[in-house]
């Protein structure tokens, strides 16, 4: 009882199939803003001008990037174990509840010390809040799925709490914590680089983003080259043949999970500690849903997340400026394109593989 | 008399914050117990309070703004069934694809629109639905204890109200007594069986995400043009999950999702009541604790420490012919 394999030769799986459905997602993106009576190629043209056209576009194109390097790469690590984890934005929530309580408890250290211990408790507690999740599923049955939604609601609520009644600033009327000791937090990009007598904008790009590329090639060295990373692909193929083979698909289930919040958890590093430098209420915006996306565009492979994670940041970041000038077209539609790139790429895949592989049929002469 | 009262205003304020859960949690219902999981509750009530919100303004008829929201819904269920029932993809993923497009299509197409920052204009008038008074109030409401709940609880909500307890029974009836939905929760369990008696299980399926689209659209129309006055962004609020965690609860049974949707009504009433009020003994309990409640009850009832839930059995799995 299986659909019928539509073959395809690697090169148009990894990269044609998600290129085509990225560009019909941007097609259906460019008629809503035709509906609402604006021009889409001037709408792209400010766009790419406003996140690539300047320095200042870039290094604020790069940090939304590094926001969605780590959710992405959060979500591709559960795909690889056949898990799909939704609970992004929770985990994030509780990495950043997790690296306010290390920055602002800890707060004597020098920076040398506070600064990785407060990466690691965000990385602890997105490592807490999937591997609940992946627990109950292993061993009690419930769905990851409908497990990971819940903890979201379930973090959602708790961060308000925490921030309105134990945690928040004193005499504050926003729910946010006291800022963080300056030690805490991570040098900006144009601080870094200016120190070489490269004079940047300031922008909120920060060393996170370095934090994330090194999360990209850490997956890549976990997922392909590493025995964990073998066992983890072998029971996201099939977890009877990998039982079979002498792993144990609920330990895997459990330790993707873990890794996967914890990839989460660099979001908060880059906003809180990053950016911020206090926790705010929300700052997870939307990052953890986007990652989906990211995720499924890129195949679940950390080159294709770093990539379809630049593109987000792009959007993300142009549609910022875009909002500037064009009031009604607003950086809403990040999210209607990202919506359409997981129903394209993701749920409707079959469809934009058989159509690749009638043209390349058609290419052919078959 | 007074605590008769106070009870008959608490049941009140349950019954209107659980009928967009019960309406939801229908339509996960229905689409379940046909064997696609619909993670998209969410983004199908808010696309219909938005629609409905806007056909109801201009058009100054609240029933209008109902018709309008079911169409959105269902259009949106439509994609969801290309997607999950025509071209077997996967249903969590189709279910956040429609949650997000929700999200972002009513924000834009709302700020575009009207330029109020995501509202639509206020309703006014016939542009709302009325509050309908139940025939005999007048009579009955002298009856003690009976009289106020009657006449404050159960009289003198809107028509969605009522539509959706009339949606229930409905359900109820159908899936359990007519040959469609006997065949509609076989294919739930078993498709392959279904279709080898010749019925088309993509029918069947489709007829299912259909009449959940009408359901999110009454769900989503009564928050918009009933409870508020007009569509706000993100109006749902998780509304379209909670009703999804009913469903659980109620172990995919109409009858029982009524009361878990009453439950987690009543829990919201309670933590609006309860809000700043210091209990004895207990002292000041967080509002955020009772709204957390509906989610980690679910949590613990799926892992099997209380109860245990059993979902339809191909609930999830794209069905395809054996060749």
């Amino acid at each position: 009882m299986s659909a019928a394999p539509i073959d395809l030769p690697r090169w148009a799986d990894t990269a044609l199939v998600p290129l085509v459905s990225v560009a019909a997602a941007l097609v259906v993106a460019g008629l809503v803003v035709l509906s609402i009576g604006e021009s889409p190629l001037e709408a792209t043209a400010l766009l790419l001008k406003g996140s690539l056209g300047s320095l200042e576009g870039l290094g604020f194109t790069l940090y939304y990037t590094t926001n969605f390097i780590f959710t992405g790469l959060a979500v591709a690590v559960a795909f690889h174990a056949g898990l799909f984890n939704i609970g992004g934005e929770g985990q994030a929530t509780i990495a950043g509840i997790f690296a306010a309580l290390a920055c602002l408890w800890l707060a004597p250290l020098p920076g040398i010390l506070l600064v990785p211990l407060a990466i690691l408790a965000a990385a602890a507690g997105g490592a807490l809040w999937a591997f609940i999740p992946g627990y109950l599923q292993a061993t009690r049955g419930s769905h990851v799925v409908i497990t990971t939604i819940m903890f979201n609601f379930i973090a959602a609520t708790l961060i308000v709490y925490l921030l309105v009644e134990v945690m928040g600033k004193a005499g504050s009327m926003q729910p946010e914590t006291p800022d963080f000791p300056k030690q805490a937090v991570l040098t900006p990009i144009h601080e870094l680089l200016g120190a070489f007598g490269l004079k940047l904008p300031s922008t909120p790009l920060n060393t996170a983003f370095l934090l994330a590329l090194a999360s990209l090639v850490a997956v890549w060295a976990l997922i392909y080259r590493s025995r964990l990373g073998y066992a983890i692909r072998t029971v996201g193929a099939n977890p009877r043949a990998a039982a079979y083979a002498g792993i144990s698909p609920a330990r895997i289930i459990m330790v993707a999970m873990a890794i996967s919040g914890a990839l989460a958890g660099g979001l908060a590093v880059n906003e809180a500690m990053g950016v911020q430098h206090r926790l705010v209420l929300d700052f997870t915006a939307g990052y953890g849903f986007v990652g989906i996306a990211v995720a499924l565009m890129g195949r679940g492979h950390p080159v294709g997340v770093g990539l379809a994670a630049l593109l987000f940041g792009v959007l993300y970041q142009g549609g910022a400026e875009l909002s500037f000038d064009k009031p009604t077209i607003t950086r809403d539609m990040v999210v209607v394109i990202g919506g359409i790139v997981i129903l394209f790429a993701g749920a409707l895949d079959g469809l934009f593989r058989r159509l690749v592989a009638s043209v390349l049929a058609v290419g052919r002469g078959g | 008399m007074e605590i008769v009262q106070t009870l008959a205003v608490i049941l009140d304020s349950t019954i209107r914050l659980s009928i967009p859960l019960l309406c939801a949690a229908l339509a996960g219902l229905w689409s379940e117990r046909s064997g696609v999981v619909d993670i998209g509750l969410e983004g199908k009530m808010l696309i219909a309070a938005f629609a409905s919100a806007v056909v109801a303004y201009h058009s100054g008829s609240a029933w209008a703004g109902l018709g309008a929201g079911m169409l959105a819904a269902i259009a949106l269920s439509l994609v969801h069934g290309f997607a999950a029932i025509t071209w077997r993809g996967n249903q969590i993923v189709s279910g956040v694809a429609i949650n997000m497009l929700a999200v972002g299509l009513t924000a834009i197409l709302g700020n575009a629109w009207y330029g109020q920052g995501g509202r639509t204009p206020n309703l006014e008038g016939t542009a709302r639905f009325a509050e309908l008074e139940l025939p005999l109030v007048g009579a009955i409401k002298e009856i003690p204890v009976l009289g106020p709940i009657y006449d404050i609880a159960i009289s003198g909500h809107t028509a969605p109200v009522y539509l959706a307890v009339l949606a229930l029974v409905l359900t109820a009836l159908t899936l359990k007594h007519t040959r469609f939905g006997l065949r509609l929760r076989a294919v739930g369990e078993n498709p392959a069986a279904v279709d080898t008696a010749g019925v088309s299980v993509a029918g069947l399926r489709y007829a299912a995400v259909i009449i959940c689209g009408a359901l999110c659209g009454l769900g989503g129309t009564y928050l918009a043009v009933s409870q508020s006055a007009g569509f706000l962004p993100q109006m749902t609020a998780g509304k379209g999950f909670i009703a999804l965690a009913a469903v659980i609860f109620a172990n995919w049974r109409p009858w029982p999702a009524l009361f878990a949707c009453l439950l987690f009504g009543l829990l919201d009433a309670v933590a609006i009541r309860l809000q700043g009020v210091v209990l004895p003994g207990i002292g000041q309990v967080p509002v955020q604790a009772i709204q957390a409640l509906p989610y980690v009850m679910t949590v613990v009832l799926l892992a099997g420490f209380i109860g245990r839930a059993t979902p339809p059995k191909a609930s999830g799995l794209p069905y395809v012919k054996e060749r």
